[in-house]
């Protein structure tokens, strides 16, 4: 198909006004935008950005509860499961964060990617940004994707200093402390809904009916 | 998908009559303008994002060879491939070489406006693939045997009896044997039935809302999640996107979708905005082996050298649909083709022919309303104007349109004689309608008076007020 391949781009060149590709002085230019991506215009956030965070989460119907250290983890998930008449079994992604946290013994739990039926996952947050209350969550060998659609329950344990102001601060981050894009990355701004049926929302359509953020710190 | 926007005049009519359209899209309208509103309302900084979106599309159109090339690069980098297109038909045949390949029977979809326009469902049922869009609003009307009636809200002309009796009737193959008459049983029903297909299917199609020539990536903006079992489940995925939907950077891309959410539903974030990097990492759990994408031109290269260039910053938020008059009237089915509303009836001529729907243009009040409040500040009146303009000049405007704007012209370039002629038009029309003071019927205006009554003429002619108001200061 790389016959259509260049058919497209010489219509592109030609609707251009350009005979061929454009000149190395102006690709160096294009590129060193590429390479030295600069943000646009950015809403003020008010307010401190944690609270901010918070606050805009919980509009979404995302439900929050915040714990002092990682040992209180598992009791915050105890608390959602007991909540939500759940059994106690979860499927946990085989995030080392997670891996350190003492579990109660009362779970039954499993690492791995997630299957049609599982209830609850709990996996780990790259990072939430305060502007909209979203989550930032990366595939991986520790962080399997299915853990964010198939189950019913979605757990996702958040360090508070992996809240960001911005949308481009994650992206910021991600640059930083990864050195390639993952496969998925995925921005969570509450439960699964749809309006599909006369405008009148649903949550829980395909993904997960309930977002549990645990904000640790 | 085969364009039917030539037949607009008879499908308004029956539209403009049908009860149940009519209480469907009088439950959407209201909302979505609200929404809108409230949303646009509560961000300061709106004005200032729309003219900062506005000035990265240009500026990636003026250059949108190279950012294509950058964004092909950075997907093979990632382990992708990059199919080009130029016509749907070419599309298709990619899309059946990769299902074939991937040994697939079933495919499941997410909602994707160039997959319509490419007519994948139909393409994949001829060489008998099983087809499933999941989205539920697209889900309903594949039952219904339908086309979406709006680009974001497929299913908004359906009534929630309407879904209960396609679910009972499609349904009951799985045993669900029970009418769904409630919303949220509605909607389980549909992710009851729609779990299975996700967890079978061997190819995941989707759209994308944006492609980024920095990473590599796609993103798709989704709230049901349905997108992200159908792009993360199959073995392979296959991503469909026009060639407008490059922008360069992260950055860029977070601009936009501050805009996009908020003119479409009124949020200020979908729920799911993800974005997909090539094929699963060695390592991974999960997520497709094999990543595609196609892009395609489908005349959108024309339109970039010509005075319509400016509907390719077009994100398909659907905003102009909400707000237009004559689509709240007819609906998006009336519009015959893949894109309705304003936007639809700049594309559809550009896409499948001035020729074939040229009544489409003309299917506009030109209030100005879709331009107000379209992100991307696309000016869609001058645009439909310059079409109906287009279509005088290909002599396609019907004979009387044209006879009875000559007449008019031969008047209004004389203009003793024109004053001399409304004068006594408006003379005999005032003195024959004075008893009840309009018409029901009247020769030569039978489109007007079919449907009511013109009024009939009073007092003096505009000129002559006017120039008695001018005398008067």
């Amino acid at each position: 198909m790389s016959a259509a391949r260049e058919r497209v781009l010489a219509n592109i060149r030609t609707a251009l006004n350009r005979t061929g590709p454009l000149a190395d002085s102006v690709t160096a230019v294009l590129d060193a935008r590429l390479e030295n991506p600069r943000a646009n215009v950015k809403p003020a956030v008010d307010g401190e950005v944690v609270q901010q965070f918070l606050s805009k989460l919980e509009s979404v119907h995302g439900a929050v509860v915040r714990v002092a250290t990682m040992e209180k983890v598992s009791e915050a998930v105890d608390a959602h499961l007991q909540q939500n008449a759940l059994s106690p079994e979860l499927v946990v992604a085989p995030d080392p964060l997670l891996e350190d946290i003492p579990w109660s013994n009362r779970f039954a739990i499993e690492r791995r990617a997630a299957k049609g039926d599982d209830r609850v996952s709990v996996t780990a947050a790259f990072a939430g940004i305060a502007e909209t209350g979203t989550l930032v969550l990366l595939s991986g060998a520790e962080s399997p994707t299915t853990l964010n659609f198939l189950p019913e329950d979605h757990i996702v344990v958040l360090k508070v200093e992996r809240i960001v102001t911005h949308m481009e601060d994650a992206w910021a981050r991600l640059r930083k402390e990864r050195a390639k894009m993952p496969r998925t990355v995925n921005l969570i701004t509450g439960p699964s809904k749809t309006a599909d049926v006369e405008q009148t929302i649903q949550e829980g359509a395909h993904g997960p009916r309930r977002l549990r953020v645990i904000l640790v710190g | 998908m085969q364009s039917r926007a030539h037949e607009f005049k008879q499908r308004s009519a029956t539209a403009l009559l049908d009860p149940e359209l009519k209480r469907a899209m009088g439950k959407a309208k209201g909302g979505f303008q609200q929404k809108r509103r409230n949303a646009v309302d509560a961000l300061p900084e709106f004005e200032a994002l729309r003219q900062a979106a506005r000035e990265i599309k240009e500026h990636t159109l003026h250059n949108l060879d190279f950012y294509l090339e950058r964004y092909e690069r950075a997907v093979q980098s990632a382990g992708g491939q990059v199919h080009w297109a130029s016509t749907t038909q070419e599309a298709r045949e990619i899309i059946l070489e990769i299902c074939r390949n991937a040994g697939a029977k079933r495919v499941t979809k997410g909602k994707s406006m160039v997959g319509e326009e490419m007519g994948i469902n139909e393409a994949l049922e001829q060489a008998g693939f099983e087809p499933v869009e999941t989205d539920l609003g697209e889900y309903i009307i594949q039952l219904a045997k339908e086309p979406p009636s709006h680009i974001i809200a497929p299913a908004v002309h359906k009534t929630k009896d309407q879904i209960t009796d396609l679910f009972h009737a499609h349904h009951q193959k799985y045993g669900l044997t029970d009418r769904v008459t409630e919303v949220p049983a509605i909607v389980n029903e549909a992710r009851t039935v729609l779990r299975e297909k996700f967890l079978s299917a061997e190819v995941g199609i989707t759209g994308a809302n944006f492609l980024i020539a920095e990473t590599g990536s796609s993103i798709i903006v989704t709230n049901e999640g349905n997108g992200d079992l159908t792009n993360t489940l199959p073995r392979v995925h296959i991503v469909t996107a026009g060639i407008e939907k490059v922008v360069p950077t992260l950055e860029d891309v977070s601009t936009i979708l501050r805009l996009l959410a908020r003119s479409a539903t009124g949020q200020e974030m979908s729920v799911y905005t993800t974005l997909s990097t090539g094929p699963k990492r060695k390592e991974d759990l999960d997520g497709p082996g094999e990543y595609h994408v196609v892009l395609l031109d489908n005349g959108r290269s024309q339109m970039l050298g010509n005075e319509f260039h400016e509907m390719l910053r077009c994100i398909r938020c659907g905003a102009c649909m909400n707000h237009c008059p004559v689509y709240q009237s007819v609906g998006g089915h009336a519009y015959g083709w893949v894109y309705p509303g304003p936007m639809g009836s700049v594309l559809t001529p550009l896409m499948v022919g001035l020729d074939k729907s040229f009544d489409l243009p003309n299917a506009c009040t030109l209030n100005g309303r879709c331009k107000e409040v379209c992100p991307m500040s696309i000016p869609l009146p001058d645009m439909l104007r310059k079409l109906r303009q287009r279509g005088h000049e290909q002599r396609l405007t019907p004979f009387r349109a044209r006879a009875a704007l000559g007449l008019w012209a031969y008047f209004a370039k004389r203009p003793r004689l024109y004053q001399l002629a409304t004068r006594l038009g408006m003379a005999v029309l005032g003195s024959l309608g004075k008893r009840r003071g309009r018409f029901r019927r009247l020769p030569f205006a039978g489109g007007w008076t079919d449907a009511r009554d013109l009024p009939a003429p009073q007092g003096v002619t505009f000129q002559t007020a006017f120039r008695k108001r001018g005398s008067q200061k």
